[in-house]
């Protein structure tokens, strides 16, 4: 075995115990207040919900618009559940306990991401079926949302922390957050809903699929670095 | 002699040769605006398919480039600022974005008057117009961040992160926007498409759009001189001026 991680540095290891003690002791915190990840869920289910009875109930127009909307309340709640993601620890003072860490920061920010998307992007990536069928989605197109939400809600997270991360500490941080990375969530969305548009009209959803993929490597690499930086700052 | 690079990268130093320059880039951007509104107003010929009102591009297309291009230059002092911790690139960076957002602003506001008579729409969903939009988005969640944190110092620092994500996401997000709008909708309308401009059109875009530079810079200026003054209203050398007479 050590033969075959020669290249590897020698406290791989140690960093590995550190990225899974970061991620259990955010879910464990999680889990301790399961109101907090509930309510992620149900904000995600109610905003869906309030669309057919915004555009009414005709099937074909909600069956073009699913894609869309089931999209943005993914974006949104995502959204909402990031002032946990720093705030918190910001406020008992283990962040600053965190920073100091040997290990890079980087890996913290990925441990704490990767416990986010756990706890706020998985569950509704489960539930995203059940609120498909409300919108008569076809069978393919029900299977390409929950492969484009398990590629792109990692993404939000990963996204989202830089923006959580810019935001510590702030005054009007709740608010700031939505203007900071709203925007940067575009891409996302776009190749997200268009995937299931794809499938939905028949095509084939793969190209799709795959930017998605390909932007959520590009997010793994940089965006740990950036919330890093940022956290910094936030912390001097 | 040895040329020392740094001498103006203080605001002690900078701060008269920045008044220094004002007038000469304000005039410049004046002579430039009058003589470049005059080409676009009576040198240039009226559009064979759209009338007079493509006239309007000649503010419109100049301020769509400057809202890119100081957006990327802000984000290039955002980044020197972070790197060799000046002080005053910060302070650039945070100077050029409002008149920057304002270009974004000027961009979207000039291309809906140009496309009711044209496209018969005040707004479109193209690729541009899109992109457009979110770079203005993009500017003000710049402007909120600096505003929302109360140290001058780590403001500029959490926004120049920011400023660096945007830039790298500018190209992705423009990209996404223009795939998004080809697959959803045709090729109804298409900037791309315009019949090839005259000579004395170009002539007088191009003469606009340095009007806009000269303007960009001496506004900036002058907005930098303004947050030297408040930043270092501390520094003895402010108190300095403050005694002197006008």
């Amino acid at each position: 075995m050590s033969k075959l991680c020669g290249w590897m540095p020698e406290d791989a290891g140690e960093m590995m115990q550190t990225l899974r003690y970061v991620v259990f002791r955010d879910v464990l915190l999680a889990m301790r207040r399961r109101a907090d990840v509930a309510t992620t869920l149900f904000f995600f289910v109610i905003v869906a919900s309030l669309f057919p009875l915004g555009v009414g109930p005709e099937p074909k127009l909600l069956r073009a618009m699913a894609p869309g909307i089931l999209w943005v309340a993914a974006l949104l709640a995502s959204m909402l559940s990031l002032g946990r993601l720093f705030a918190e620890d910001y406020a008992d003072g283990s962040l600053e306990q965190l920073v100091l860490v040997p290990e890079p920061l980087a890996l913290v920010v990925i441990g704490k991401v990767v416990a986010h998307w756990l706890v706020s992007g998985l569950p509704l990536v489960l539930i995203s079926p059940v609120i498909a069928l409300q919108f008569d989605l076809p069978r393919d197109a029900i299977v390409t949302l929950l492969l484009a939400l398990l590629l792109g809600t990692p993404l939000l997270s990963l996204i989202g922390a830089i923006g959580a991360a810019l935001t510590v500490g702030v005054r009007g941080g709740g608010v700031l957050i939505s203007l900071l990375v709203l925007p940067l969530y575009v891409p996302v969305l776009i190749f997200g809903a268009g995937a299931v548009d794809a499938s939905a009209m028949g095509m084939d959803a793969s190209g799709h699929l795959s930017i998605l993929g390909a932007l959520l490597l590009l997010g793994m690499v940089l965006a740990p670095w950036a919330t890093a930086a940022a956290l910094r700052i936030s912390l001097e | 002699m040895k040329l020392n690079w740094f001498k103006y990268a203080s605001p002690v130093t900078f701060y008269p040769l920045a008044g220094k320059l004002i007038p000469w880039f304000a005039l410049a951007a004046a002579i430039l605006t009058v003589a470049g509104l005059y080409i676009s107003f009576f040198v240039a010929p009226t559009d064979f398919q759209q009338g007079e009102s493509y006239r309007i591009i000649f503010i419109h297309v100049p301020a769509a480039w400057m809202s890119m291009f100081i957006y990327i230059v802000m984000a290039g002092w955002a980044a020197a600022g972070l790197i060799f911790n000046t002080r005053l690139s910060s302070m650039m960076a945070s100077a050029l974005a409002p008149t920057g957002a304002l270009f974004t602003f000027i961009a979207l506001w000039t291309g809906a008057l140009w496309g009711k008579p044209t496209w018969g729409a005040w707004w479109v969903w193209d690729a541009r117009l899109t992109s457009e939009l979110i770079l203005l988005f993009l500017y003000m969640g710049f402007l909120a961040l600096h505003a929302a944190i109360d140290d001058p110092r780590r403001a500029d620092r959490a926004s120049a992160v920011l400023a660096l994500v945007g830039v790298v996401n500018v190209p992705i997000i423009y990209f996404s926007v223009k795939w998004w709008n080809t697959l959803h909708q045709g090729a109804s309308v298409s900037m791309t498409m315009a019949p090839k401009m005259a000579a004395t059109m170009l002539l007088g875009m191009l003469i606009m759009a340095l009007a806009c530079w000269m303007y960009s810079i001496a506004a900036a200026l002058m907005r930098l001189r303004c947050i030297i003054l408040e930043r270092e209203q501390q520094a003895e050398w402010v108190a300095n001026l403050a005694k002197e007479p006008t």
